[in-house]
């Protein structure tokens, strides 16, 4: 019933726990709306999504998603190998392997463990392995910490991987099953990754509509890879490679490492449509949707100046809105979901007649500014009419990220942009430099 | 008896003449059979399959990051286990020694831990041959390496005796040189269940500094003078395999400087150097006496 309310809206549960649920849940997991947490909706995505290997490690906040898959293959509930194994690193190793030999797989990480697989990640976009990670994110020591920001999920934005980001529990549920789908078209054969902030999401529990296993059948039939190393019959003599052949010469030689790239490139761009599709596909069978499947829109319609933000930062920006619309400002949201590939020709045909752009990264290109930010900028260059553009830098380490940081963002912003002041100096809200004692800003060590 | 003749590498691969570890792979390959997949890392065997498109071996090749085969092994069993074909496929690891003892010693600990069915073989040129000579963990004292110019401070890592500790059910080492003592190794291997470890001294020409035509001759060497020893160890129980049994008596082992003297990598080693290596030998061979006598 939850589910059919929604239908044909742009779907958001964030903050609306519905406690009478919780008291209502069935002990018949699926088809049923469940009061769970975003990392517990990933594991039910990958049990659903019928994975044949599972390869993970634990770190803080993920952890619990491995915990219930090992759950699930306990009670049998899930048919699966999980390959506990001693390291990130290993993990998305075995993952790779697995997927070459033609298995389902999928993993779960934050952090530090997605910088320790790093070496793996172009390796696995490389083989045009269609792997899904999952994504608790978590910012990068030192400091250490154990909260949210993207830091993690934007480092590895150059390595051929399709990078998704969530703002609710049953988008993390849904962006799965179709991730799956699209990494696995034969268009695409693309890794994916999942993301959705760490503790907000992945610690708090929201309602959640798990589908009826037969419909997500439908939906995801069984993996037919292009690469299957156990097909030990069919795989003789000079072919019994990982690499996918792509072109070949007349002379019989695979084509070098450059064309390989080039098509791996080729495939990104082109997955857009793809994407847009299944999850057009998804919304027709089961009612829910994510603005076009590459962004989210709210209250954008008569807006000229648009708020451009990602998870956890969009879903506060729906509050301020609110307080901002109050005061007069035609203000909406351009919540980003599809992050890689980057999709600057949705972008650039929606910001075309937008006047002003406040946008606030949960990140930064250390040297240069937000990334968001940055790339957006970039996007927008070849348009006639440029709109105005403002990053902020907001709630690294976890730092909450307040609606009065994102009122007085755009604020400044706007007042910015009427005295014709335009810089990438980075702008960071909700710091407490007052709390450190004599802090000089141009002499840091020698201010103590 | 004598080795099969179907062969699983084509003729004409990338490796060196007299490479070593070439004649390793070839010999367990012939024993392993056709349904074997294999797991190769970064190191002088991905230049003998060939790279992008080409591969010298006609049984499908996985290829993967430097550290990480012990993992993509395990990743191949998972799959092989979900397809229900893991009674079908041998999974072979080929690996050096740079890439087993060193950077990858972590995955391999995990891999095999963890009881992964599968045949782990460090081919072991006592080096980072690919990358141009430089030093492993392996790397014998003395060896002049491009990192140890100097000749190397300590003695290589036993790494059969840190697979041991992990409790698996065969751990065999082996030379090309007995072509027989290796293939019943590997065909033994094959029949087992869980984790089974191969530790493959491999003669390599350019990096150990001798002609390729005496490969053969300085693996008996090696072997002869008491430096490499044959055995296996199933179940825990320790075995000294035939071209080495008769080496437990001192008096029947060549004297190390034919073995050293052979090859450049260990030119201008003092006596003190080579008196070292005596003790060296001396101390693995009381290790192994004392062993045999506990057994019996
Ligand atoms: C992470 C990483 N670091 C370094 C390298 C460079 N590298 C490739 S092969 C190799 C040495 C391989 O040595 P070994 O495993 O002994 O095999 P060999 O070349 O001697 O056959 C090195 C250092 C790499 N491929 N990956
Ligand atoms: S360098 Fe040594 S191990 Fe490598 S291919 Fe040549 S002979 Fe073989
Ligand atoms: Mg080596």
């Amino acid at each position: 019933m939850y589910g059919r309310m929604s239908r044909k809206r742009d779907y958001y549960g964030g903050g609306e726990i519905l406690m009478s649920l919780i008291e209502n849940q069935k002990t018949n997991i699926d088809n049923d709306i469940k009061i769970i947490t975003g990392n517990h909706a990933a594991a039910h995505a990958f049990r659903q999504a019928r994975v044949g290997v599972v390869s993970a490690y634990p770190i803080t906040p993920q952890s619990p998603v491995v915990e219930k898959i090992a759950e699930f293959i306990a009670n049998g509930k899930l048919n699966a190998r999980f390959v506990k194994v001693e390291s990130e690193h290993s993990a998305l190793a075995v993952c790779c392997a697995a997927s070459a030999t033609g298995s389902r797989v999928g993993t779960a990480t934050s952090a530090h463990g997605l910088e320790l697989m790093y070496e793996m990640l172009p390796w696995a976009a490389g083989n045009r392995l269609p792997i899904i990670i999952n994504l608790a994110t978590r910012s990068l020591g030192a400091p250490w910490s154990v909260w949210t920001d993207h830091s993690d999920f934007i480092t590895i934005r150059d390595v051929g991987w399709i990078q998704y980001m969530c703002e609710n529990n049953q988008e993390i549920y849904d962006t799965n099953l179709q991730a799956f789908k699209i990494a696995e078209n034969s268009r695409v054969f693309l890794p994916s990754i999942v993301a959705y902030d760490g503790y907000i999401l992945s610690h708090t529990m929201m309602p959640v509509k798990l589908e009826n296993q037969e419909e997500v059948d439908e939906f995801l039939p069984p993996i037919n890879h292009h690469i299957n190393l156990s097909n030990i019959s069919t795989i003789k003599g000079i072919d019994p490679v990982t690499t996918p052949n792509i072109i070949k010469r007349i002379e019989g030689t695979a084509p070098g490492y450059y064309e390989f790239r080039y098509a791996l490139q080729r495939s990104l761009e082109n997955s857009i449509d793809i994407i847009k599709e299944v999850h057009d596909e998804f919304t027709k069978k089961f009612g829910r949707s994510y603005g076009n499947g590459i962004y989210k829109i709210i209250q954008t319609e008569d807006a000229d100046t648009i708020i451009y933000a990602m998870g956890s930062v969009a879903s506060q920006a729906r509050v301020a809105i609110k307080k901002l619309r109050a005061e007069g400002l035609k203000i909406g949201i351009v919540s980003l979901k599809l992050f890689r590939p980057y999709p600057y020709e949705d972008l650039r045909d929606f910001f075309k007649d937008k006047e002003n752009i406040i946008v606030f990264d949960r990140d930064i290109g250390y040297g240069y500014e937000g990334v968001l930010s940055y790339e957006l900028k970039a996007a927008l260059y070849s348009l006639k009419k440029k709109p105005n553009i403002k990053g902020f830098i907001v709630g690294l380490g976890g730092r909450d990220v307040k609606t009065e940081h994102i009122i007085s963002g755009v604020h400044k912003a706007l007042n910015q942009f009427k005295q014709g002041i335009f810089t990438n100096k980075t702008d960071f809200l909700g710091l407490s430099l007052d709390e450190l004692n004599d802090y000089d800003e141009s002499n840091y060590f020698d201010s103590r | 008896m004598d080795l099969p003749e179907e062969e699983f590498i084509y003729p004409g691969t990338r490796a060196c003449a007299g490479c070593g570890m070439a004649l390793i792979y070839r010999i367990a390959l012939k024993a392993l059979g056709a349904k074997t997949l294999v797991t190769v890392p970064a190191s002088c065997l991905t230049v003998l399959h060939g790279m992008q498109g080409f591969c010298s071996t006609k049984v499908s090749v996985y290829h993967t990051p430097f550290a990480t085969t012990g993992a993509s092994a395990s990743g191949i069993v998972a799959s092989l286990e979900d397809k229900g074909l893991e009674n079908e496929i041998t999974v072979l690891a080929f690996a050096g020694d740079g890439g087993t003892t060193d950077i990858g010693i972590q995955a391999l600990s995990g891999a095999v831990e963890r009881g992964t069915n599968f045949i782990y073989a460090c081919y072991d040129n006592e080096a980072y041959m690919n990358t141009g000579v430089q030093r492993s963990g392996s790397t014998p004292y003395g060896v002049k390496t491009t990192t140890t110019p100097e000749g190397k401070l300590s003695h290589k890592k036993d790494m059969p005796k840190i697979l041991e500790a992990h409790g698996i059910p065969y751990i065999a080492t082996g030379i090309a040189s007995y072509p027989l003592d290796l293939f019943e190794k590997f065909k033994k291997a094959r029949t087992i269940h869980g984790s089974k470890y191969f530790h493959i001294l491999s003669p390599c020409p350019p990096g150990w500094g001798y002609d390729p035509k005496d490969t053969i001759s300085i693996g008996r060497l090696a072997v002869q003078t008491g430096f490499w020893i044959l055995y296996e160890i199933e179940n825990g129980i320790f075995k000294l395999s035939k071209p080495s049994s008769r080496y437990l008596d001192p008096l029947k082992r060549k004297p190390i400087e034919e073995y050293l003297k052979a090859q450049k990598r260990f030119s201008e080693m003092t006596q003190q150097q080579i008196k070292v290596y005596k003790v060296y030998i001396d101390n693995m061979w009381k290790d192994i006496k004392r062993r045999i006598e506990c057994q019996n």
